[in-house]
């Protein structure tokens, strides 16, 4: 995640964000960098990016959000959302991410169901999948 | 006899028949005459949070319509994940605009809005009370202890939340009502990794392990769980050296103290009064 930071007012109003944000109906900008959600989130360990620097990269209006796999690893536990003291459910955004990533064709690996699964768990996961 | 509108969902036929046939025999005798719902159709699992997404809410709204159909104003849900889509989707069609969107898609049906979708842990607190589902019991549960286990979608959204998301005690009374001993189970509230089991069965492991050593430090016995995606994760995807904690559903619960026939938990019981621990 380390890299430079070029801020501008361009990037700020960038369409991405916006649509991100149209998309989820939460507003990146509220989020105001806390972490909290990162500190509670139970897969935090599996991600490329924390949830509130995959918010930050919303904010800045950075494409990059679409191509980390952290938008695939949130379970939509929305334990996030919950303890946002800014009130920003953040699994609505992670969720905007995968559909904005499906709809351009950046997918994750593909699945192949590696047992039989009860419908549950099937569905659950290829919904996740289809834009 | 009171009717109740129910509402099973694909896994309470399928892997979780023991819930329902044990959530039934125990309504019975709580005095409900259920009523599957006509026609009904998958709950679409995962609830869409996508704002553009209309067409992932026909199929959950469809349900509630045939349950305008029935004449009933409520829906009964056992499944954890049947509630989460069908509560919110109910709040969704509020919105008379998503509302004649969505109704676009059932013409010539219409639904109108206004059915309430109820879990059975609500159920049993509002309206049977916990002390007459205690006054119910003819079985004893021999001190089973047990891990009242919430996981996400009974809690989150706060909007959609059975009891208080921070801190529920609602399925903790309902097994202190059958008899049961309820035991602190610190990650109750936390998720199992639900449908990443079939993506990242991995990630879904390291949080079962987590989840069943939390519930054996509180001295359980069992975990209770009302949705079957956390019953297939916790028994399916338990780590080697995790503790081998049998994970039933609620209804089975509900059966057994009620007097109904339910061989697992007789089992369990059988179990720790023969000194076997699991794990």
């Amino acid at each position: 995640m380390a890299s430079e930071l070029r801020l501008s007012r361009a990037k700020l109003a960038a369409p991405f964000a916006r649509r991100v944000e149209e998309l989820s109906g939460e507003n990146p900008y509220a989020c105001y960098q806390c972490g909290k959600c990162s500190a509670g989130c139970p897969f935090a360990d599996h991600m490329d990016a924390l949830p509130n620097q995959v918010l930050r990269l919303v904010q800045l209006g950075d494409e990059a959000a679409l191509s980390l796999s952290a938008p695939w690893v949130c379970a939509s536990c929305h334990a996030c959302g919950v303890r946002c003291p800014k009130g920003v459910d953040i699994a609505r955004t992670m969720e905007a991410l995968r559909v904005l990533a499906l709809r351009r064709g950046i997918t994750p690996t593909p699945v192949r169901p590696d047992r039989p699964y009860p419908q549950i768990a099937l569905i659950g996961a290829y919904r996740k999948l289809t834009p | 006899m009171k009717t109740l509108a129910y509402f099973p969902g694909c896994a309470l036929k399928d892997q979780a028949r023991a819930d329902e046939n044990g959530t039934l025999a125990a309504l019975a005798r709580l005095g409900y005459e259920v009523r599957e719902i006509p026609r009904w159709n998958c709950c679409g699992t995962v609830y869409s949070l996508a704002q553009d997404d209309l067409m992932r809410h026909v199929g959950p709204v469809r349900n509630l319509l045939r349950v305008q159909g029935m004449g009933e104003g409520r829906v009964l849900t056992l499944c954890a994940m049947c509630y989460g889509t069908l509560s919110r989707s109910a709040r969704f069609v509020e919105d008379p605009e998503r509302l004649r969107r969505i109704n676009a898609f059932l013409a010539p049906d219409a639904y109108n809005g206004g059915v309430e979708v109820v879990h059975l842990l609500t159920l049993l607190r509002d309206e049977v009370g916990y002390e007459r589902l205690a006054a119910q019991v003819k079985r004893e549960l021999n001190g089973l202890k047990v891990a009242a286990y919430y996981g996400c979608v009974l809690l989150r959204p706060r909007e959609y939340a059975v009891d208080d998301p921070d801190g529920p005690t609602v399925m903790e009374r309902v097994v202190e009502a059958l008899g049961g001993g309820a035991v602190p189970f610190p990650e109750r509230m936390e998720c199992c990794g639900a449908y990443l089991t079939v993506t990242q069965k991995g990630v879904v492991e390291g949080r079962v392990g987590r989840l069943l050593r939390s519930a054996r430090a509180g001295g359980a016995d069992v975990v209770v769980t009302t949705c079957p995606l956390c019953q297939f994760n916790l028994e399916e995807r338990r780590p080697a050296g995790a503790p081998a904690l049998p994970v039933l559903y609620l209804g089975q619960l509900l059966a057994w103290a009620l007097g109904a026939d339910e061989p697992a938990v007789g089992a369990a019981i059988t179990g720790i009064s023969s000194g076997v621990r699991h794990g």
